[in-house]
């Protein structure tokens, strides 16, 4: 677990390494044993100092999340989490007060609880690997650093400079480490240890922290100094336009800063303790973990990969159609090291896609972040081309061609022509079902959906769609390529739409219900961002293109006649486009685009739409844009389009922004409790329509007060 | 109930609130004192015969702090048995000076007191005093804590106020003071300030300038659009008002009230105690009252304040012949005559604070008493005196003249 060798010149070196783990993880076993090194070594007259590194090939990459999030459940009483965060603060304290200087010789990445650690020593040298990352990042789990972090950070660097860096969760790598003062030395790796002892054993060593001398004071001075206020007026200010208020992670760091540099250093603990104590158990932090860590992590793990298949790695891949998504996913391949033929109609739009990649790879290298012959290397990947036969050995294509039914089986059938009889082909159609699609194929199971999001090189999801026919080995494939993308994969059944495609536009559709209903549009679209969203429903639809929308609609009409009746929303949105209001692109739609930025809504709304008298409060209008998310999210799990609820939930985070703080639509009702939500649904229904009507299965659920993934329902706010 | 009369005014002038403004070379504790003075010498008091000082200042740090009255009361020549008082209603605190003053005399408690404050802008800086609404994170994020000028601009963007609306007020604010100032209205209440050698300092409010225009207020720049749009404070405020799309930025130095030195001080006792010292009774002090409203948009206050002060003397808005309303931004002047129908003709009839500056701790009680001496060249019988305060907080209080 945490070896200690003490050599010829008395300096101990304590090695964490704990067993069975890839990574180490800070936890109470690794706290105890700290504290019993240093008491063994720190009272012995031959022990100069001690240096603590990892030997792992990252240094600790923070606290076991599992942990955490099993300790924020309701029934764990506060103060076994007040007991917890002692024995932490006790052994940070026991090192950084020993009598003898600690020095923290950080090997690989340090984050979290592993940074907090290196905090606690009086000295820090990280290794030159660019790849290495430093930094507490606990914020982006709707934490905050609870041990020690926010007030050593903030007595380090002062109450500015540790904000913006705890607020961001920012990780940096070694160089920028350096420059931001995380740590005091930068060193090449083969010389880390040696380094670590030259400052044991030199003029500088010292014993003290900064915060423990008599004479220190907070660098920048304190809150209340000009500066100070200041900082806290702004940041205040500014987490709340970030957050719209839905994050209490960012306002608990704020005041563990502003309140703990009042006080004495044990008080300032004292304060952190508390803070973390209610972000553990806030409803946002389990939420957040429970979807963007546990399940996405697993997910990432492949966890829906059908059992007792062989890996399957993409070699060659091929894409058909070199618009803006065959571009973005021929990127994403080069960068996994996989060969791309990018093929197209005409040869100057294959090598526009292919001049995509390099654009971003440029960047890339103006950026410092990669080397130029990795951005050549991954360029030399691509392969634009016209032909066919150059498929010939893919092992996975991926065609992306227009969303024509006609057109997509034309380039099955040519693709299929060639290439090899186990390889499998992918649509990466957003709304056409698989199954259909699949009939132009001559081997319908190994034929398969793969819905990326643009821009594929920036969005984290991919939805795989299974057809009727699709095979597991098919589903394999498609998975494992997802991985060496290093994207988040969810798996659905077919259906039109599937699942993002189709609960997005219920978003949009209530949206435009609101707005016919009399809602002023400022309102529909605040009340969006209140909740959560990252764009209002109309801001969304502008961008998205009113003209698809429209067709879309026009497609359903046309498929079933007079049957088919548009409802209020639709109407909008047919109206918009009569109107030639078709969005962002035409350069008006639900808002004006002025020439020189500053796009407001569009005043004839208000002709259109006469707003109501009364207007809703907006509690309820926050309620219906994400009810109605979810629930036809449950309806697809009913359906079985959806089968596992940790799929939905990702699948909304990562494909259309569903609030992260609501863990997605499913964990939403679990938070608001089955029970309540079927009630406000059913509510909802009678006063705006059918849509909002709770399938069967919550009602179900409901009345037999279950929730979806076990946690006690109820405990949250809506 | 001992019925509260006011029975004198003094003010001094106004000085531009900065390092080049006239009284910045004068102590606070001295400003009050030569305010305090000059009351008490044209009212004769003996060494008894004032039981009370109440004192606004909103800054009380530095040299305004401690509690400023007892100090300045005695500089004055007050004898030792005059006890005063410190009060901070933020932006009121002049009014609820008066109010808690004749309070002590309702009551019985009390036979002459003074009400006023005292506020040195140009020495003690706006926001000195540190405070948790808007610098502790858990009182600004609940609250929604958005500076003031964020909040005004709040209120025009809510109710459709347009750039020339305010800016049109503010020109009118400038030219009844400067009319004012030239016919002589404020000549019994203005009392000169003076250096140690007795020579005088400012005898007219510094910051008025009876010939802009819409033209020339036109081409100053919004003051909040940064502070809202950069740091995120528009953001904050339509949190609160989701129904806003976006915060139209229209004040600026021009239509807001002006940063100042001044202080003002209202002699305020009952019948007896007036009679005792050979005084006459000016007005009668009906009713006030105080209550607050949301922090965010944090200046609607004062309608409400207005009503529910109408509601405790039972009277109505018509009853009203003249009121006066703090021009802390001119949007709130134009909501509040909004609100209560009020014509633009009886209210700050002699300008206010975007002219004359607004004076923190002292201002209520200044404009108390230039209510009063505009009732009495009118000889007109009551009026309304209301401030807008930080918090969301609303002040009013009802005299008529006896």
């Amino acid at each position: 677990m945490l070896d200690c060798q003490i050599d010829d010149n008395g300096i101990a070196t304590l090695t964490l390494d704990m067993p069975d783990r890839s990574m180490n993880v800070i936890n109470k076993a690794v706290f105890d044993a700290i504290v019993q090194q240093i008491d063994a070594h720190a009272a012995n007259p031959d022990v100069k100092g001690f240096i603590v590194t990892s030997g792992k090939p990252a240094f600790a990459a923070g606290a076991d999340v599992s942990e955490l999030d099993r300790l924020g459940d309701p029934d764990v009483p506060v103060e076994r989490i007040y007991e917890l965060s002692d024995i932490a603060a006790a052994a940070h304290r026991r090192m950084e007060t020993c009598g003898k200087p600690v020095v923290a010789a950080i090997n690989g990445t340090a984050l979290g609880g592993g940074y907090e650690l290196c905090l606690a020593a009086h000295h820090r040298i990280v290794a030159d690997d660019p790849g290495i990352q430093i930094g507490l990042p606990e914020v982006s789990l709707g934490l905050l650093p609870g041990g020690g972090g926010t007030q050593r950070l903030a007595r380090m660097l002062g109450i500015k400079p540790a904000l913006d860096l705890l607020i961001d969760g920012t990780r940096l790598a070694p160089a920028a480490a350096l420059a931001a003062g995380l740590v005091d030395e930068v060193e090449p790796a083969g010389d880390l240890l040696a380094a670590a002892r030259r400052w044991l054993s030199g003029a500088d060593a010292r014993a003290v922290q900064p915060w423990d001398d008599p004479a220190w004071r907070l660098p920048g001075g304190g809150p209340f100094t000009a500066a100070g206020m200041q900082t806290m007026v702004g940041a205040n200010a500014l987490v709340q336009a970030r957050t719209w208020h839905n994050y209490p992670a960012p306002v608990a760091i704020l005041s563990c800063v502003f309140e703990g540099v009042q006080v004495p250093f044990d008080a300032g603990i004292e304060i952190e303790r508390r803070y973390f104590t209610q972000l553990v158990r806030s409803v946002e932090a389990r939420n957040i973990i429970r979807s963007t860590f546990v399940n996405k992590r697993a997910a990432d793990k492949l966890v829906r990969r059908p059992e007792g298949i062989e890996k399957m790695p993409t070699r060659k891949l091929g894409i058909l159609g070199a618009g803006l998504m065959g571009s973005g996913i021929g990127y994403v391949a080069a960068r996994a090291g996989i060969d791309v033929v990018l093929l197209d109609t005409d040869l100057a739009r294959a090598e526009k896609g292919k001049a995509y990649s390099a654009r971003i790879l440029d960047k890339q290298v103006a950026r410092g972040n990669m080397q130029a012959e990795d951005a050549d290397a991954t360029l030399a990947r691509i392969a634009p081309t016209t032909a066919y036969e150059d498929l010939a050995d893919c092992d996975l294509v991926i065609e992306a061609v227009t969303e024509d039914r006609a057109i997509k089986a034309r380039v099955t059938g040519l693709t299929e022509a060639q290439i090899d009889a186990g390889a499998v082909f992918a649509s990466n159609t957003s709304t056409l079902p698989i199954t259909g699609l699949a009939e132009a194929s001559e081997r319908p199971e190994n034929f398969i959906g793969m819905h990326f999001f643009s821009p594929v090189e920036k969005m984290p999801l991919v939805e795989i769609i299974v057809g009727d026919r699709t095979s597991d080995r098919s589903i394999a494939k498609a998975l494992d390529f997802v991985q060496q993308v290093r994207k988040t994969p969810i798996v659905v059944n077919d259906s039109r739409g599937f699942y993002t495609s189709r609960v997005v536009a219920k978003y949009i559709h209530e949206g435009c219900h609101l707005l016919a209903e009399g809602v002023e549009p400022a309102l529909i679209e605040n009340a969006a961002r209140l909740a959560g969203m990252p764009v209002g429903p109309l801001n969304l639809v502008d961008e998205t293109k009113i003209d698809l929308a429209y067709h879309i609609i026009d497609q359903s009409r046309t498929d079933m006649g007079d049957a088919y009746k548009l409802s209020k929303a639709e109407d909008v949105i047919v109206r918009m486009y009569d109107l030639g209001r078709w969005g962002k692109l035409s350069g008006k739609g639900f808002y004006d685009y002025p020439e020189g930025g500053g796009k407001h809504l569009w005043p004839g709304l208000a002709e259109e739409y006469p707003p109501a008298e009364n207007q809703p409060d907006v509690e309820e209008v926050k309620m219906r844009l994400l009810y109605s998310m979810a629930v036809d999210t449950a309806r697809l799990l009913e359906e079985n389009v959806l089968t596992d609820p940790a799929d939905a939930d990702i699948g909304a985070i990562y494909g259309f922004g569903y609030p992260r703080h609501t863990g997605g639509p499913i964990s939403l009702i679990d938070m608001v409790g089955c029970e309540s939500f079927v009630a406000d649904c059913r509510r909802l229904a009678d006063a705006h329509g059918e849509r909002f009507a709770p399938p069967e299965m919550l009602a179900r659920m409901a009345a037999e007060n279950r929730s979806f993934y076990g946690s006690q329902p109820g405990q949250g706010k809506g | 109930m001992t019925e509260a009369f006011i029975y004198d005014h003094v003010r001094t002038p106004r000085g531009r609130g900065k390092p080049d403004g006239s009284l910045h070379t004068i102590t606070a504790v001295d400003l009050a004192a030569q305010t305090l003075g000059a009351i008490k010498s044209r009212n004769g008091f003996g060494a008894e015969d004032v039981d009370d000082i109440v004192w606004g200042t909103v800054m009380p740090l530095g040299e305004q702090g401690q509690v400023l009255p007892r100090m300045a009361s005695m500089m004055a020549g007050y004898g030792e048995y005059t006890g005063a008082v410190q009060v901070n209603r933020f932006c009121a605190s002049g009014l609820e000076a008066c109010n808690l003053a004749a309070a002590q005399v309702m009551s019985g408690q009390a036979q002459m007191t003074i009400g006023g404050g005292v506020e040195m802008m140009s020495r003690v800086m706006m926001g000195s005093d540190g405070g948790a609404y808007m610098i502790d994170p858990q009182v600004a994020t609940t609250l929604h804590a958005v500076p003031q000028g964020i909040s005004a601009d709040l209120l025009a963007s809510l109710y459709g106020y347009s750039r020339e609306d305010v800016d049109s007020y503010a020109v009118a604010s400038h030219q009844r003071a400067a009319h004012a100032w030239t016919n002589g209205y404020f000549d019994n209440s203005v009392i000169p300030v003076v250096d140690v050698n007795g020579v005088t300092v400012l005898e007219r409010d510094e910051t008025v300038r009876g010939n802009t225009t819409v033209e020339a207020l036109a081409k100053l720049k919004p003051s909040f659009e940064k502070l809202g749009r950069d740091l995120g404070f528009d953001s904050v405020a339509i949190q609160k008002y989701p129904q806003v799309e976006k915060i139209v930025h229209l004040h600026h130095a021009g239509n807001s009230s002006g940063v100042v030195d001044g202080s003002g001080a209202v002699l305020i006792g009952s019948r007896e105690a007036g009679e005792r010292l050979g005084l006459k009774p000016r007005a009668r002090i009906r009713s006030w009252a105080t209550l607050g409203t949301d922090p965010t948009i944090m200046l609607i206050g004062p309608s409400f304040a207005a009503e529910k002060a109408l509601a405790n003397a039972g009277m109505s808005a018509s009853d009203i012949d003249l009121w006066e309303l703090n021009e802390a931004f001119a949007a709130v002047v134009l909501r509040f005559m909004e609100v209560l129908d009020v014509p633009h003709d009886r209210i700050n009839v002699n300008g206010g604070a975007i002219a004359m500056g607004h004076p923190m701790g002292a201002t209520g009680a200044m404009v108390l008493g230039t209510v009063l001496d505009e009732l009495e060249r009118r000889e007109m019988g009551t009026a309304l005196t209301t401030l807008c305060i930080g918090g969301g907080m609303g002040i009013a209080t009802i005299i008529e003249r006896v």
